[in-house]
């Protein structure tokens, strides 16, 4: 039968199988995305006080060969330093021949060992020099900082990257912790989440199109049919069957309560046919298994009634993202039909090849249905609002159909700094977690701290004579925190909340200032897993801020 | 004013960070313990076992290395292939076709000065117990859990009361896609692998019959070709998935099947994935989970912080989320515990049924049982004598065999132990 076939045309590309565990994650598409992006890693600004060349930037390094590895397009690594002794214990991206040398060059020339196919650029400068030039930031579609720096280099960076709606992440490792946080653009929506494919189920059982309805009325009497058709109806179409008996003696009704449905599920369970030898039937375990799930009436998602009542959905304009005149059209399709669009996926069940096949179709192509009439929509409002950008791809439209029960937006928020202008709901989320006995906001807490200390010391114009681990700039520091936090808290924050700061200080002191390689590893991974899902616009991000703490191998997420 | 301690060595320079957390008192740590030399020290003369040099073994020997771990062994049976390279960043282009453990431990060895790392090519089960004693520490990264199970009961059976130097304490990590795993595992006193076995199920497998006549799903029809179709038209060629010709061959096999049904999406990347059991696999998750088992390495050899007490899992496809408890440690686990497991079937059931269910049945996982009561041998598959003397029992009934609630004990060639099950009739 199949002797001879043209290889070429079937066997995947070296880069597919090179790419191949990955690319079934995210796919072509996912991997284009990565291709066409450039990461700008800023791992140092400055030397942190006299013992101190500056910030070992290991948590960046190993977050660019997290990416370099999944081959995105290019990187580049802005850091002044150049290596020293204690860089050789903790990086791994740089060689005994690197001493005294460029550890952007360096690091850059090693990262880029692990994938040729990835551009590596450096500048062995400080970032704020950099951004004399309005050219360089732009031609990046992610930027990575280091922390701690100072304010007066990450502020602009911010800034400017905002402007450009270009995402930050700011992140610390220091000793035992790390810390991170993501600035994403004001909107930013995400088509493909990947929800779990069990939730992602839309069989429409209670309110069934009429090729579906049909398919099921043409089922003969189950009591004529032999025991081995009896045994492959398909269990949608059992569930159909009994839903409509099930009906004629409840007033028309389907069962809708948890009561009525352990009862419609056991009328299920009851038509099985026990004589046979197997003792059972497998269709109609499956039937009575789906009963839970299946039997209850569509209802849209808070999460996408919200964005239907975003004013970008609302309020469209010619300069609307893609992801905007979608959502408006499958709204207008909400409101007329009161369901999504059909994703049109089926579960496999027991059934005979041809009828499975069949039932496919009739989801197939009532999703495909859905889709033209979104198209349609979309189309519509295109010319409506004369936009000059090319028409929305059709394929853009159908993933978006088949995804519309799980979109999702994030409101972008910039990186947080415990300060006097902290919003309401960033006091509030602190507060919140202070109280708790278990919280790891002492350990963010403790890193905002060192951030104040790294901040006075790089704007003080003394770094040759202060220290990182001076106690004396740690203590005023502390205390400054704690009194913001003590008015932002009203009755004060309790002796718990100062003891458990005090511990977390204490922990992140232990490495004055220093990374430990695991810590910066584990933070790379966690990092770099962020600014895969922020490039491929695929999985959903960080909102937006993370602490991991390796001394009690726990992480907590906050939004700041 | 004063750049660096003029008295300083090279190694306390180089190691700074990791010597100031050595040295100094934490909150979290031990109250007793004693910050300073001793520690460096222990920590520097802690001989590890690393089990694996893919994907989680590269980034746990990177950073055993620069945790300051001078003495590291690795085992791995396998060879490099293209579709290493996307994670496992010790592996070039030119290295493929080398194999793993040598290629990785020189790669770490030439760049972190003063590690020593011994590559062992083949297989965990090669070694005995003499080998796995000369450690403080073994550390997992592994995609089989056969092979987890195997380590794991040799640890068990290794730990000798009198000697606390028996007690090997066994870290394990597991990936797969945006998830992963990492765990603590103290022979004997905590929660082991087998304690933990039903919370990693295996897929259900697709019923033979639906396989060799109503498929449904393109998998069904890759299912098809790999299995029977292969068995068909070159049964004597042995089927290696590596070999491109003969994923190709199941492939157009597999695709001619789907048009006949009329059943779409029959990809080479989805056959592929079928039959060698593709797991997704990239290079964040792997550096999350080695880590988070390199950071508990260093806390055990080291004690500067409490370890991992016992279980975390990670999850990133939704931010980033984790997960930290303490697994239960099972006192009918049929490897730490000391009763038998007890275990539902229907007394209805054939020996050759029940014995084909264990494969699948998440709390035993075994393919290739042999069994036994105490008072008679049910069916053995070695020697061939006695195969053939016990063969006839497949075809008998449960209830003809053993009585309600009789122990039954299970061997299986892939483990060194029996697995004891206490078979309840419903």
């Amino acid at each position: 039968m199949t002797d001879s076939f043209p290889a070429a045309l079937t066997g995947p590309t070296s880069k597919e199988r090179k790419y191949d565990r990955q690319l079934r994650l995210w796919a072509a598409t996912g991997q284009q995305a990565l291709e066409d992006s450039r990461v700008l890693l800023v791992n140092s600004d400055g030397p942190l006080g006299y013992n101190n060349k500056g910030v070992s930037g290991v948590a960046g390094v190993e977050t660019l060969k997290n990416l370099v590895l999944p081959g995105i397009g290019g990187f580049t690594i802005v850091d002044p330093a150049t290596v020293t002794e204690s860089d050789l214990g903790v990086n791994f991206f740089l060689e005994e021949e690197s001493l005294g040398k460029s550890r952007a060059e360096e690091t850059c020339r090693l990262l880029r060992e692990i994938n040729p196919d990835v551009q590596g650029y450096f500048y062995s400068k400080n970032i704020t020099d950099l951004l004399q030039d309005p050219d360089f930031l732009p031609r990046h579609k992610l930027v990575i900082v280091s922390g701690p720096t100072k304010r007066s280099s990450l502020a602009p960076l911010c800034h400017v990257a905002k402007e450009l709606g270009i995402p930050v992440l700011y992140i610390h490792s220091v000793g035992f912790f790390s810390s991170f946080s993501v600035q994403l653009p004001a909107e930013f929506p995400i088509v493909e989440t990947h929800p779990d494919p069990e939730s992602t189920q839309d069989l429409r059982l209670l309110n069934p199109w009429p090729e579906l309805v049909a398919a099921a009325a043409k089922l003969s009497d189950l009591n004529s049919l032999d025991d081995h058709q009896h045994g492959h109806v398909p269990y949608i179409l059992l569930l159909l069957r009994f839903l409509e008996q099930w009906k004629q003696s409840h007033d028309g009704n389907a069962p809708g309560n948890y009561k009525e449905k352990t009862e419609f599920r056991e009328f299920v369970r009851s038509q099985a046919r026990t004589s046979n030898p197997e003792g059972g039937e497998e269709n109609f375990d499956e039937a009575a298994a789906a009963v839970l799930k299946t039997i209850s009436p569509f209802s849209l998602r808070s999460s996408i009634r919200e964005i239907f009542d975003m004013d970008e959905c609302k309020q469209l304009s010619p300069t609307s993202q893609d992801f905007w005149i979608i959502a408006s059209a499958i709204k207008t399709f909400y409101e007329s039909h009161s369901v999504l669009p059909l994703p049109g996926s089926l579960p496999d069940m027991k059934a005979q090849s041809a009828d499975y096949i069949s039932l496919q179709n009739i989801y197939k192509a009532k999703a495909r249905q859905d889709v033209e009439e979104v198209t349609a929509t979309v189309r519509q409002l295109e010319s409506q609002l004369g936009r000059q950008t090319p028409a929305i791809l059709d394929r853009e439209i159908e993933v978006f159909c088949r995804n519309a029960a799980h979109i999702k937006v994030v409101r972008g928020r910039s990186i947080p700094q415990v300060s006097i202008d902290s919003d309401m709901a960033t006091w509030k989320t602190i507060r919140n977690q202070l109280s708790m006995p278990d919280s790891l906001m002492p350990a963010f807490i403790a890193c905002q701290i060192l951030d104040s200390v790294v901040d006075e010391i790089q704007s003080s114009g003394q770094e040759e004579s202060l220290s990182v681990d001076d106690s004396g700039l740690w203590n005023s520091h502390t205390q400054r925190i704690l009194a913001l936090l003590n008015v932002a808290n009203g009755d004060g924050i309790g002796e718990d909340a100062k003891q458990q700061i005090t511990d977390a200080i204490q922990e992140l002191r232990r490495a004055e200032g220093g990374e430990l390689h695991n810590i910066s590893s584990l933070t790379g991974g966690l990092v770099a897993q962020e600014a895969l899902k922020v490039l491929t616009r695929q999985y959903v991000p960080l909102d937006n801020t993370c602490v991991f703490d390796g001394a009690r191998s726990r992480s907590e997420m906050y939004r700041l | 004013m004063n750049p660096e301690p003029t008295f300083a060595t090279n190694e306390q320079s180089r190691w700074k960070s990791l010597y100031n957390v050595l040295s100094k008192p934490g909150p979290f740590a031990d109250e007793d313990w004693v910050p300073g030399q001793d520690t460096i020290d222990a920590l520097e003369s802690s001989k590890i076992l690393v089990i694996g040099a893919g994907g989680l073994g590269c980034e746990i020997l990177k950073n055993l290395a620069l945790s300051g771990f001078k003495d590291i062994h690795v085992i791995d049976m396998d060879t490099i292939d293209i579709s290493n390279l996307n994670r496992q960043f010790l592996f070039r282009q030119a290295d493929i076709g080398k194999p793993k453990a040598e290629v990785a431990a020189a790669f770490v060895q030439k760049r972190v000065k003063g590690v020593t790392i011994t590559p062992y090519v083949g297989k965990i089960q090669d070694k005995d117990e003499d080998y796995y004693m000369q450690f403080k520490i073994i550390i997992c990264g592994l995609d089989s859990i056969e092979a987890r199970r195997w380590i794991n009961s040799t640890l068990i059976s290794m730990v000798d009361m009198e000697d606390p130097e028996s007690l090997k304490p066994l870290i394990d990590g597991g990936t797969e896609g945006f998830k992963g795993q990492a765990r603590v595992i103290l022979p004997t006193l905590s929660s082991c692998i087998e304690c933990q076995l039903d919370m990693h199920a295996p897929r259900p497998a697709v019923p033979l019959c639906t396989i060799a006549t109503i498929p449904r799903q393109p998998q069904h029809c890759i299912e098809w070709a790999h299995q029977i179709a292969w068995q068909e038209k070159r049964k004597d060629d042995t089927f290696d998935s590596d070999d491109m010709e003969h994923i190709s061959w199941v492939y157009n096999a597999a695709h001619e099947r789907a048009q006949q049904f009329h059943i779409h999406g029959v990809t080479f990347q989805m056959t592929q994935g079928v039959v060698k059991n593709i797991i997704p696999a990239i290079a964040s998750t792997n550096a999350v989970i080695a880590a988070s088992t390199t950071s508990e390495v260093l806390k055990i050899a080291t004690s500067c912080n409490p370890y991992l007490n016992n279980y975390m899992m990670y999850a990133g496809e939704e931010g980033v989320y984790t997960y930290t408890f303490e697994a239960e440690k099972k006192a009918d686990c049929p490897v730490c515990g000391n009763l038998a497991r007890k275990m539902d079937v229907d007394p209805n059931m054939t020996l050759g049924d029940f014995i084909e269910s264990l494969g699948e049945k998440a709390e035993s996982q075994l393919k290739k049982p042999s069994m036994r009561t105490e008072e008679k041998t049910l069916y053995q598959r070695f020697p061939p004598q006695l195969e053939e003397r016990t063969r006839p029992n497949l075809s008998l009934k449960l209830k003809e065999l053993i009585e309600d609630g009789q122990e039954i004990a299970v061997s299986d060639s892939a483990y060194t132990i029996d697995f004891r099950f206490r078979l309840n009739f419903n």
